[in-house]
């Protein structure tokens, strides 16, 4: 990974989609086979950096998703590596069915990084704010689903797109997200959550920029209430780290998921999925947008209102400790 | 190179087995989309049995040319030209549309050998061709691409955004061909939903358009040898067929988008095809130069 690690200098000063762009254009140098594709959202996603450097690997193909997913995937049947962007919201819902049918069920090496993702784009309304797109990727065969935390988690995420064979969908926010990580230089392995803050109370399970907000509310916790919360970034959500949902069960028994997403098929969804499959019995809440539409606003009031940031954490672990979800502790006598 | 006597004849022995094999195909699996294969089955001889450039014991030959066939539900056409390519095993005919079969009504191309892209639902098949066409043209390699629609498919409106792609990069490494059979499950299209002018519209989308006899084989060969020394614009080439071309009862009828095969119905059909391709022989013996 020589030459990745970017200073945490440039962390404050570059968008997450800028930290893409810059990703994007290290791969296309050291790889001619990568080529980028848009649909008029060259500036907006920052693939257009791609575009300034390659400029005869760079295909805007006007505002017309269907048809950029479909060039993509007959661009990756003939041996090339497609990287694509549009908003979330676009990637997830107009262009579903190519990237059921073109992309995933033929199962080719293309890469979509959607940008604007949850309501990060949240003064655009609705029509702009990606709540299910999580849930839609999730159910497509074949297909990689990740939301990093922040903009070295996506430079990480985007490496670790190319590395792999197969289609890949990377989730990132429009503007700025607050830094998790100063750098590039930390395990990430797409899978396997991290292990930001260790706990025994409760484990809260977030992605996205909902790993720094639970970040923050742990560490509040533990100075004002004494509590010791596990915290886990699980930046991908499929294959989704089952060990480590399991074991936050198992060690700690309450779980609290956070999500800039629909509560219904996200992040939420799929670790209830893990902890149904395990059949051991835990306390479980599911932070996100309570599969509502979402209201207009600045990204971070978004939050706040929606109950996603770390206040919002901070008050669902207090509600949550207080639940005695079993009288006699005996875990041998469950399922 | 001018399509001689000799190769019409020889190319329309060829689409008269292969309009048996899908007929077989059919039989076999108890019912498919025939009429919809039957009405390409003379560009799919033509192209497989004179213009691509492929090799059987290497499917995927990276300079090979493409075939997108975007209509996917023509796969009970496709299937035994593949097969009776080498590309596949000859048994698999037998359990086309069975259970745990490789080939199913819409070919998969991760599991049936020569196909180069699972399609099926409608309107993806042009954009995939004009990406693969693109990705030639970046690689400096010089295989063709050719994409068959459907009529009725035309529906769709991402065939309109790859239409755009295809002249707005003046993608002329790509050669299409639109079935105009003018059926569509509900009815004839121009009843369900009318697409004339349909050759003005492709114009307007800046096309080269050829509107051609799609059943023949002279005038196939001699498009495609305009398309492929063209380089002005993309070519789409609108092939008036007919539905069922060649099985007399299914002819034009567009109920047999997908029908149900039995014995005597069988019987009829391939009574009928020999005096169609009988007849098609002649017409290439007199005609031909």
């Amino acid at each position: 990974m020589a030459g990745l690690t970017y200073t945490a200098v440039e962390s404050t000063a570059l968008s997450t989609a800028e930290y893409y762009g810059k990703a994007l254009c290290e791969l296309g140098r050291e790889h001619p086979e990568v080529v980028a594709l848009t649909a008029d959202l060259a500036k907006s996603t920052k693939i257009g950096m791609f575009g300034e450097e390659f400029p005869d690997r760079f295909f805007n193909v006007g505002i017309a998703e269907q048809n950029m997913f479909g060039i993509a995937a007959g661009m990756a049947k003939a041996g090339l590596v497609p990287f694509l962007s549009t908003f979330s919201i676009f990637a997830s819902l107009r262009s579903a069915d190519q990237l059921h049918t073109d992309i995933c069920y033929q199962n080719v090496n293309a890469k979509i990084i959607a940008t604007h993702a949850g309501t990060s784009f949240g003064q655009a309304g609705s029509t702009h704010h990606a709540i299910c797109d999580l849930a839609v990727t999730r159910s497509f065969p074949n297909l990689t689903v990740v939301c990093p935390a922040d903009g070295m988690e996506t430079v990480n995420a985007v490496r670790a797109a190319y590395e792999m064979q197969g289609p890949v969908y990377i989730r990132i926010n429009r503007g700025f997200d607050r830094v998790l990580n100063s750098s590039t230089d930390y395990d990430f392995e797409f899978g396997k959550a991290i292990t930001l803050h260790e706990g025994t109370d409760l484990t809260v399970i977030a992605c996205g920029s909902c790993a720094f907000q639970a970040l923050t509310a742990a560490n509040f916790l533990d100075n004002s209430d004494g509590l010791k919360i596990r915290v886990l970034n699980m930046h991908t959500i499929k294959p989704i780290d089952r060990e480590a949902i399991e074991k936050a069960v198992m060690d700690t028994r309450r779980i609290i998921t956070v999500e800039d997403h629909n509560v219904i098929g996200g992040l939420g969804s799929a670790v209830a999925e893990v902890i149904a499959d395990l059949g051991k019995g835990c306390a479980f809440r599911r932070l996100g947008i309570q599969d509502v539409f979402a209201p207009i606003g600045l990204h971070e009031d978004i939050m706040s209102i929606i109950g996603i940031d770390s206040n919002g954490i901070i008050d669902a672990v207090r509600e949550v400790m207080k639940k005695d979800f079993e009288l006699d502790d005996d875990w041998e006598d469950e399922v | 190179m001018p399509l001689t006597k000799q190769e019409w004849l020889a190319l329309e022995e060829k689409a008269s087995e292969l309009r048996h094999l899908c007929l077989d195909t059919t039989y076999w699996a108890g019912s498919g989309h025939i009429g919809g294969g039957m009405s390409i089955m003379d560009m799919l001889t033509v192209l497989y049995h004179k213009y691509l450039n492929i090799r059987v014991e290497e499917p995927l030959w990276e300079d090979r040319d493409r075939l997108i066939v975007s209509k996917g539900h023509a796969g009970i056409a496709l299937a035994p030209v593949l097969v009776d390519k080498g590309f596949n095993d000859p048994e698999q005919l037998k359990t086309f549309n069975h259970t745990n079969s490789k080939m199913g009504i819409h070919l998969d191309a991760n599991k049936v050998v020569g196909v180069d892209a699972s399609t099926g639902s409608l309107g993806h098949g042009l954009s995939i061709a004009v990406g693969t066409a693109l990705a030639a043209t970046l690689q400096k390699k010089d295989y063709i691409t050719y994409c068959i629609l459907g009529d009725g498919e035309c529906n769709e409106g991402s065939n309109w955004e790859a239409a755009m792609t295809a002249a707005h990069f003046n993608v002329t490494n790509l050669i299409s061909f639109v079935d105009r059979n003018k059926c569509m499950i509900d009815g004839p299209t121009e009843d369900v939903m009318g697409l004339e002018p349909f050759v003005d519209k492709w114009k307007a989308f800046g096309f080269i358009v050829k509107e051609i006899d799609g059943h023949n084989i002279k005038e196939l060969c001699e498009t495609i040898d305009f398309a492929l020394e063209n380089k002005e614009a993309p070519v789409m080439i609108v092939a008036n067929t007919i539905k069922g071309a060649g099985i007399d009862f299914m002819e034009d009828d567009y109920r047999w988008h997908y029908g149900a095969i039995d014995e005597e119905k069988y019987k009829k059909a391939k009574a009928s095809l020999d005096k169609y391709c009988k007849s098609r022989k002649e017409r290439a013996e007199k005609e031909g130069a």
